[in-house]
């Protein structure tokens, strides 16, 4: 379980007792006595459900995310929430009634690893906010302080059936910073859009990347070089998070101890380090995988997932007993040589292994057909032998990515009581002639194929050519 | 010993099995051709060539029979726009020959010739042929001059990979071509016209080392170019914005001997009916659909079923390393409006036609090159597999790196490192 932070698996701690560190609402005291607040969240969510009428779904096939399937079934949500699946749903006066014979429902897909609105559609230097690539170590960034909301890949991305996401910077740091888990509802500010409660991600990367960008920089400029940059970042947080837990044993026994100085850099890394702040790790190689496990029992945090892994299949049981989730690419390899022994069966291959296995992006098209991916990925599983059902499968698009996001309670399955954010699907979302035909966020139908005046259309489209078209 | 030299004679022969005549029936078979579909066909596969196909059954006394009951049969698919052969790995890793810096040699970049740099040990050809890609036209994505050089039709097979050399020029005249010549549309149409102009000039004359010659170009660009303007060589213009496009049909009613094929089209749809007018066929991605700069403003998913609806030649495939992907973008441009059967042509004989390689590749029609796969289904689908692939009339070993990587770790701590296994 990866939703409440626990680290079941690390119990080596190393003298970090004293970490019980700053949390939102904890308070230090100014000299007058006073408190004084950190706000650790101070840029909150704006976002507002949108008021619909409740829904029921007839005759039709569901898929709930969590490997169940049932066909010919009826699905009611009302008030932002799925209120039950089975024949025994009945509609109100006020309900819409889909009759839905011949398509599917399923969870909302949710893509671990996007970068819309900090690399927008249109491209170019002026919207290239995905990399603060000044530093191999930049965990004071935050990503939600790139994203343009104008980015026409967010209705793009809604039209494939994409209900939330997370949005990370890019790779070429060790640490990158802080990404953002958002709703895929249109917005004006990204405030509108962050997923209320989601935990923040934080973008770290291994390999190729964060040496070539920084090998003629200062460094690093090698594997090497990486793994010492992030062990001294890791080290320097605890030091910064002793400074703290020092201050405060003082301040709590009546002395008058001296405020440490806040560093917004360590204070990320800090929280990483205790939980509060999931890690997602890109990481291609396996050896590169091997190694940051063990930076991750040294210093006694928890990888949430690592990201593109396309070689886990080869340390699949690994990653299985660390319960660290691996979010890839059905069948992208060889751009580069980290990547070049990806192989067409590694999701299923993890799988298959009883680690977490999840379908991500990292591409403003493949966020579009993200349920593609995953059927490209069933079927090389079957055709090698590994038996996985469908409806297990599409645990990789939805409740995989949800606890991976620390957003499982709220979403990422059709059980009682969650958040609706449904996708009606107008045949098998295994097809690739399946096309999302009305997506859900808490109910309200905010994407509707056959209507195309009702789409939202980004301020950037707005009276250019092609405005309303279908996408 | 004896049995280390055992697997060294294997692995020599594994790629293909020794040439034989080959049966197959019971299957669905789009042939691409005259004959359309035939249900519950014979396919007779002489001397690596189709010899017929038939619907029943016929004599085949004398062939390896193959069983397809149930399956379906295409030409092999065809890489409309590859660097198959060309490079291994683009980034970081050593020799890429499909990019160049500029050279002396040539001032336009249309001398340059893929001919030279094919590499069928590329572990590519066996990781696209067993997913049902028999051939590809593969070119230089980037020689930072106006054209990409000389590009070939290949066969994905190890021994013979050329079927083409020479076999089309490419150049762009959207953002990025503007960007790399002189930064403007301006410039680079001025200079392209020039080009144009010099060539047709130059037709007949001789260009040995001894004669004069004060054109901008090279003499061995302009031996390039001199069948480009006699419409032999197909050039390929890659465009997207409907004011390029427009640009493309004027060039095209400037200089009615050049056989122009677009790339990408991406605004192509807004303008259809001329494009078929002027029969300009086009290479398109079906799932581009996003305004990556303001000369793609209107990129939709609709773009290749509009445009073959007013009659405009679709091809689709372009990628290297995961060509074997075009299947997938086919499948959405269905999806989005483009006929099933069309879908199919886009990867297959449209493709052998704007090549003009369509007598030896793309159908299966007598006397064609016998490259086919035999798929479990419908070969748009996502949940249906290539089983069986054959080039040239060879029935291909389906393995490649890949495989054999997966099967190395298809069982992970089986008590000795994984790296004893050789699946």
């Amino acid at each position: 379980m990866l939703v409440k932070l626990k680290k079941p698996l690390l119990l080596l701690t190393i003298g970090l007792s004293a970490l019980t560190l700053v949390s939102c609402e904890e308070s230090t005291k100014k000299p007058t006595g006073e408190a004084v607040k950190f706000d650790l969240n101070p840029f909150p969510s704006n976002y507002h459900v949108i008021d619909y009428p409740p829904v029921l779904f007839t005759n039709v096939n569901v898929l709930d995310g969590i490997g169940g399937y049932f066909e010919n079934t009826s699905v009611l949500i009302s008030a932002g929430k799925i209120i039950g699946i089975g024949t025994e749903m009945s509609a109100k006066s006020d309900t819409l009634t889909v009759d839905a014979r011949g398509k599917w429902l399923t969870p909302g897909i949710i893509d671990v690893h996007s970068h819309l609105g900090v690399y927008p559609s249109p491209s170019g230097n002026a919207h290239s906010d995905g990399n603060e690539a000044t530093a191999p170590v930049t965990a004071q960034v935050w990503a939600e302080h790139s994203i343009w909301p104008q980015d026409p890949g967010f209705q793009r991305a809604l039209a494939g059936g994409i209900t939330a996401m997370q949005i990370l910077p890019g790779s070429a740091n060790l640490v990158g910073g802080r990404g953002v888990t958002v709703k895929n509802m249109p917005g004006t500010t990204v405030q509108d859009m962050k997923f209320p409660n989601a935990p923040y991600g934080l973008k770290m990367a291994c390999g190729e990347n964060p040496k070539r960008v920084y090998g003629s920089k200062g460094g690093p400029s090698t594997r090497m070089g990486n793994v010492a940059g992030y062990r001294q970042s890791w080290a320097d947080a605890q030091d910064y998070q002793r400074s703290w837990d020092k201050y405060y044993v003082e301040f709590e026994a009546g002395k008058d101890p001296k405020v440490p100085k806040r560093d917004l850099k360590l204070e990320t890394l800090a929280l990483a380090l205790k939980g509060e702040i999931l890690v997602h790790m890109h990481c291609y190689r396996a050896d590169d995988m091997g190694t940051m496990l063990d930076v991750m029992k040294e210093f006694n945090y928890k990888i949430t997932s690592f990201h593109h892994a396309v070689e886990s299949y080869k340390i699949a049981d690994r990653l299985a007993v660390d319960g660290v989730c691996s979010s890839m690419w059905a069948d992208w390899w060889g751009f580069k040589l980290e990547a070049y022994d990806g192989i067409q069966e590694n999701i299923p291959m993890v799988h298959a292994a009883k680690a977490c296995a999840i379908v991500h992006s990292d591409s403003e098209l493949g966020i579009q057909r993200l349920n593609q991916e995953a059927s490209k990925a069933w079927t090389n599983g079957k055709n090698a032998g590994l038996d996985i059902s469908e409806a297990d499968a599409w645990q990789w698009l939805s409740s995989n990515p949800a606890k991976a996001l620390g957003i499982f309670e709220q979403t990422g399955s059709l059980e009682n009581g969650k958040n609706a954010d449904v996708v009606l699907w107008s045949a098998n979302p295994f097809s690739v002639y399946a096309q999302a035909e009305q997506v859900y966020i808490d109910g309200a139908l905010v994407f509707d194929r056959n209507k195309p005046t009702e789409w939202p259309v980004s301020d950037f489209e707005l009276g250019q050519p092609g405005e309303g078209d279908s996408k | 010993m004896k049995r280390i030299i055992h697997l060294g004679v294997l692995f020599f022969y594994s790629a293909v099995t020794f040439a034989q005549d080959y049966a197959i029936v019971g299957a669905t078979v789009h042939t691409m051709g005259t004959q359309g579909k035939v249900e519950n066909a014979t396919i007779l596969i002489k001397d690596g060539k189709i010899q017929l196909v038939q619907n029943g059954n016929v004599p085949v006394a004398g062939y390896t029979l193959i069983h397809a009951e149930n399956k379906v049969i295409t030409p092999g698919l065809i890489g409309a726009k590859t660097q198959l052969g060309l490079v291994d790995v683009g980034f970081s890793a050593g020799t890429n020959d499909s990019t160049a810096e500029q050279t002396g040699f040539s001032n336009t970049g249309a001398a340059y010739d893929v001919a030279y740099a094919i590499n069928a040990d590329s572990s590519l050809f066996a990781i696209s042929r067993i997913a049902g890609v028999t051939s590809a036209a593969t070119s230089m994505s980037d020689t930072h001059q106006l054209f990409a050089g000389q590009g070939a039709i290949i066969s994905l097979n190890d021994n013979s990979p050329l079927l083409k050399p020479k076999a089309f020029i490419s150049v762009q005249v959207g953002n990025a071509g503007a960007d790399a010549i002189g930064g403007s549309r301006a410039v680079l149409w001025t200079n392209l016209d020039a080009i144009i102009a010099e060539a047709k000039f130059a037709i007949g004359k001789s260009l040995s080392p001894s004669d004069e010659w004060h054109g901008d170009m090279s003499k061995a660009d302009i031996k390039a170019m001199i069948p480009v303007v006699q419409g032999k060589t197909p050039l390929l213009i890659d465009a997207r914005r409907k004011a390029d496009i427009q640009q493309v049909i004027a060039f095209k009613q400037r200089n009615p001997n050049i056989k122009v094929v677009l790339l990408y089209a991406t605004e192509g749809w807004r303008i259809a009916d001329e494009l078929a007018a002027n029969k300009i066929s086009v290479i398109l991605d079906p799932e581009s659909n996003l305004p990556y700069e303001f000369d793609q403003l209107a990129a939709t998913l609709s773009n290749a079923g509009r445009l073959d609806k007013a009659g405009v030649d679709v091809a689709i495939g372009m990628e290297t390393h995961n060509i074997r992907l075009a299947r997938q973008h086919a499948g959405n441009a269905v999806a989005n409006g483009l006929p099933w059967e069309k879908g199919l042509a886009a990867l297959t004989i449209n493709v052998a036609k704007l090549y003009e390689v369509d007598a030896l590749v793309g159908s299966l029609e007598v006397g064609k090159q016998a490259d086919l796969v035999i798929w479990s289904g419908d070969p748009l689908e996502l949940t249906e597999s290539a089983e069986q692939v054959f080039i040239k009339g060879e029935k291909i070993v389906m393995e490649s790196r890949q495989t054999k990587l997966r099967d190395r770790y298809l069982k992970l701590n089986t008590g000795k490192p994984q790296q004893f296994s050789r699946p």
